[in-house]
């Protein structure tokens, strides 16, 4: 019994080592995240410029009486899913209006037609800031002879404004947007939108789906499924486990799934499109003989 | 400490009961077996080929398998256990492989001109360095402190003709009243080997060197501190049976030991050893002509580790009372490349940067409590943690385990009995025994490690439980006039038996692979291992030996277990007049019928080859020069043996010369 019981402490002073120099750690993590979180707390409420931490500002332009700045986290504009900030700035006081209500409307000038495309409300990120969030899907990128234009509309104090100004949107290196028409002849835009720092992990995936009901109207399509199946081409095709496809928690938000990728390197993540009824839309189940979808993105890390 | 003292105070109390009958020598522990390796004993003179690879040498063993993978590194295999269930040390050193392939057990970091010869212990008997399952190897040195005093060189020289192998050795050795080193050095190199018919065996060749030093001090009469180091680095190895060979496998093996012999009074001995080891180990595939996708697989392992061992006797109690504790490193990276040069390069970790902390204390007890009986009663328990040190890995792990945590501890026992009787020629004895292990770094946190034989990826699975065996042993024999027979028999009954279980919900990574396997325990194995030993002294110069195995594995489905040894035999006619010495052997197995398809083995003709040897001792002024000239294989038969990777076929007729001069 003795023996039994020296054991056990034994392997308990084992213990002890292994967590003390666990709790060491752990201190001096926090103490870390405390001095951090102290920092951040006291600028956004003395310093609202800080607002912008992580952002990048895209351009700016102007009417008669304010300068409309575009945020974003790389600073640029580019064909698919872009997470998108503005703010108004009064020429006169040179102050930031908190008080704006904003809309927005992204154009495509072709050389026969104009189109929108997906895009959000614009919200206020913080009651108190000056920044107002939203996202826009651009659906084709710019050339020589087709631009984008966004019209910002807004009201201060009853007092309506607009500003207006041709934007940047270069194609994008790897393919984050599917425009399609799918087999029930409907045309639906799905994009890629997180991870955008994927890892070898499971990745929380985002993706949204919407559909061109006219050239000016893009209505986010509400409880389908976007099935996933990511694959390496580079080297035997192979895929991944325990992926979930992506579905909507509620009616009305982004789709959200699990992504899994086993190793660094270029994925190409085949999609089928399925309406409420599982019915495939779009996209076919990768075989041996199919080596991709129709309808896919990429990501390269 | 002082619990570890008071703990090992409390074993030894407890221990410290019984008769009066004080016996000094010990009877060898009948389940143990210990076999000459290498060329620092003089016993190696008595060998049929001295420059023998340490493989050879372990081959010998009726415990010990080797499983092939080309003509270096051979895995060893106790009772039909491969290493992630056994424990082979060196001098109580642990050492772990950094391959994730098993191209490199530790056996294959030292030479012969390290060695002076392996104790094999069977089962729960080899758990003072470490809980096992299958045994132990203890790889020994010659004791530098008993040599005599002056000056001593060695030279080796050897040639075998299948490969084109050169052998090439030296040692220095010097001893005085209280000084000592021994050094040496070995170099082999070996092209391709050709199977039975010249059938060339392509990327079979190896090119080896290794160093070794040890020194000692006495500090007083019965003080003694040693210092050692192994350096060994392989190139350019062949391993025809795998889709890679490697590049380099190098290993520094240090060590500093503290040792008090004798005590006066009841203890007896006290050594003390702390030690440092670091393994890098490169697989290539450039060399292969076809590949589907090039990769490199380099893996690292460095170990730090300390023991404390305690010889006493009490009476008629003769005890040992081991504390041991490492911390292991390992980690291992695949990095392939995409033929489009312009695209990211795929990397993972297979094993994901693995700490192992490990702190064990071993007790053991032989009461000799008559002139004829003994008991043995030994108990190991250790403390063994894992952690997951790369984020990086965790999450890839946390793929397939999304709670896994990246730590885990386990506590890991082991009880033995043994029974031992010897009385006018007829010797025996048995034992009943639990024990437990921990899973290894790659049955515990492997990452997608293709496994050729199957053709399976693995990946490794945390929440594996322990393994457990319960062990029976028995064994008895009989000398009378010039005959000697020694029947030994092991049966192990392991719950929770872990081994890789198809997955087919998990698609393969690897080009070409059949599918995924997880690590999974099986609800029990079993293994029946059974060997008989012959010996008949002729006359003065000519003895017989001869020897069977047979080992019997099945599942908890009564499926066969992998590299269970089919009916083996070996037979040699040994002579030895005056300064020559010689031998005529035969060797084969049955056919091995009991194979499982399912762990990707498939049916092993039987085989018999046939080797002679003749060896001569010559005295030169002082120096002796022994030369050992032989043939293996004699018949050139093409075959494979049911521990031959991917049915490897073994070397063709290969003539041998050993020479060493001193």
């Amino acid at each position: 019994m003795n023996n039994f019981i020296q054991a056990a402490s034994l392997h308990l002073l084992f213990k002890l080592q292994m967590k003390t120099s666990l709790n060491y750690f752990v201190a001096v993590i926090a103490m870390v995240f405390t001095f951090a979180s102290c920092s951040s707390d006291d600028n956004n409420t003395t310093n609202p410029t800080n607002e912008l931490d992580g952002l990048v500002k895209i351009q700016q332009f102007d009417n008669d009486s304010h300068t409309i700045e575009l945020y974003s986290k790389n600073g640029l504009l580019q064909q698919g899913y872009n997470d998108i900030n503005i703010r108004i700035k009064d020429k006169q006081s040179a102050a930031y209006v908190k008080n704006a209500t904003i809309t927005w409307k992204p154009l495509m000038h072709m050389t026969m037609m104009t189109h929108a495309c997906p895009y959000s409300a614009l919200t206020k990120t913080n009651a108190a800031g000056t920044l107002y969030n939203g996202f826009i899907v651009f659906t084709m990128p710019q050339n020589t002879t087709e631009y984008w234009d966004l019209e910002i509309n807004y009201i201060i104090d009853g007092v309506n404004y607009t500003a207006i100004s041709q934007i940047d949107v270069p194609a994008s290196a790897k393919r984050t947007l599917n425009t399609f028409t799918g087999t029930d002849g409907t045309k639906y835009v799905v994009a890629y939108i997180e991870p955008t720092a994927p890892k070898v992990a499971v990745n929380d995936l985002k993706v949204g789906v919407w559909k061109m009901e006219n050239m000016m109207n893009f209505p986010m399509v509400n409880g389908y499924t976007v099935k996933i199946d990511p694959r390496m081409p580079s080297m035997g095709n192979h895929t991944s486990p325990n992926n979930v496809n992506a579905v909507q928690a509620n009616p009305g938000e982004l789709y959200t799934g699990k992504l899994s990728l086993t190793m660094t390197g270029y994925w190409k993540i085949n999609l089928q499109l399925a309406n409420t009824s599982g019915e495939i839309l779009k996209g076919e189940t990768v075989t041996d003989a199919v080596e991709a979808s129709s309808i896919f993105f990429e990501i390269e890390f | 400490m002082k619990t570890i003292f008071s703990f090992l105070f409390t074993g030894f109390i407890a221990f410290s009961y019984g008769q009066e009958i004080q016996k000094d020598t010990l009877p060898a522990n009948e389940l143990s077996e210990v076999i000459v390796v290498g060329t620092k004993t003089p016993l190696h003179e008595k060998q049929f080929k001295t420059l023998a690879s340490v493989d050879e040498f372990l081959q010998k063993s009726n415990k010990i398998d080797l499983i092939k993978r080309g003509a270096y590194a051979w895995e060893p295999l106790i009772n039909g256990m491969a290493t992630e269930r056994t424990v082979i040390t060196i001098e109580g050193m642990r050492i772990f492989g950094a391959c994730t392939d098993k191209m490199d057990p530790i056996t294959s970091y030292v030479e012969v001109s390290n060695l002076a010869e392996a104790t094999v212990s069977s089962g729960q008997q080899g758990t003072s360095h470490g809980n096992t399952i299958g045994g132990a190897i203890d790889l020994r040195r010659r004791d530098g402190s008993v040599q005599k005093p002056g000056l001593d060189i060695a030279l080796l020289t050897g040639y075998e003709s299948n490969n084109n192998q050169k052998i090439a050795g030296a040692g220095i050795n010097y001893k005085n009243e209280t000084f000592y080193i021994n050094t040496d050095v070995m170099f082999r190199d070996a092209d391709n080997y050709k199977a039975g018919n010249s059938k060339e065996i392509s990327f079979s060749q190896f090119t080896k060197m290794n160093l070794s030093a040890t020194s000692g001090y006495k500090l007083s009469e019965n003080k003694l501190i040693e210092g050692s180091v192994i350096y060994d680095k392989a190139t350019d190895v062949g391993y025809p049976s795998l889709p890679m060979d490697v590049s380099l496998a190098e290993a520094l093996i240090t060590s500093l030991k503290y040792e008090v012999k004798p005590l006066g009074g009841k203890i007896r001995s006290w050594e003390s050893k702390i030690y440092f080891n670091t393994i890098t180990h490169t697989m290539d595939d450039t060399k292969r002509p076809f590949v589907p996708i090039h990769m490199d697989m380099p893996g690292w392992s460095d170990t730090y580790g300390f023991y404390s061992n305690v010889k006493a006797h009490f009476n008629d109690h003769h005890l040992s009372g081991n504390i041991n504790g490492f911390y292991n490193r390992s980690v291992a990276e695949m990095t392939m490349y995409p033929a489009d040069p312009n695209e990211n390069l795929m990397f993972m970790y297979t094993w994901p940067d693995v700490r192992t902390l490990y702190s064990g204390i071993h007790l053991e007890d032989h009461w000799q409590y008559n002139s004829n009986s003994a008991l043995t009663f030994a108990t190991t328990l250790g403390y063994h943690g894992n952690e997951v040190a790369s984020e990086f890995g965790l999450q890839s792990l946390q793929i397939f385990y999304p709670e896994m945590s990246s730590t885990k501890s386990r506590f890991l026992k082991s009880f033995s009995t043994n029974y031992s009787y010897e009385n006018n020629g007829l010797i025996s004895g048995g034992g009943v025994a639990f024990g437990e292990r921990a899973p290894s770094v790659s049955e515990g946190y492997g990452f997608y490690l293709y496994n050729s034989f199957d053709g399976f990826d693995y990946i490794g699975n945390p929440n594996l439980k322990n393994e457990q065996s319960l062990e029976a042993n028995v064994y008895i024999g009989k000398t009378y006039k010039k005959w000697s027979a020694k029947v030994t028999s092991s049966y192990f009954h392991i719950k929770n038996y872990i081994i890789g279980i198809p997955d087919p919900n998990v698609a393969p990574m690897t080009i070409g692979a059949n599918g995924i396997k997880i690590y999974a325990a099986l609800d029990y194995a079993s293994i029946w291992s059974n060997d008989l030993t012959l010996k008949c002294t002729l006359n003065d110069h000519f003895t017989w030996t001869s020897k069977l195995q047979y080992y019997l594995g099945k599942d908890n489905d009564n499926g066969n277990l992998p590299f269970m040894s089919p009916l083996s035999y070996a037979s040699s006619l040994g002579h030895s007049q005056n300064k020559w010495n010689g031998m005529l052997s035969v060797k084969g197995n049955a056919t091995q019928t009991n194979f499982n398809p399912t762990y990707g083995e498939d049916r092993t003709p039987s085989f018999a080859i046939l080797d002679a040897s003749i060896g001569r001792k010559f005295n030169w002024n002082a120096n002796r020069i022994q030369v050992n000239a032989g043939v293996e294989n004699m018949l050139d038969a093409y075959y494979s043996t049911f521990t031959d990777w991917n049915n490897l076929p073994r070397m063709g007729r290969n003539f041998f010369l050993n020479i060493s001069f001193r």
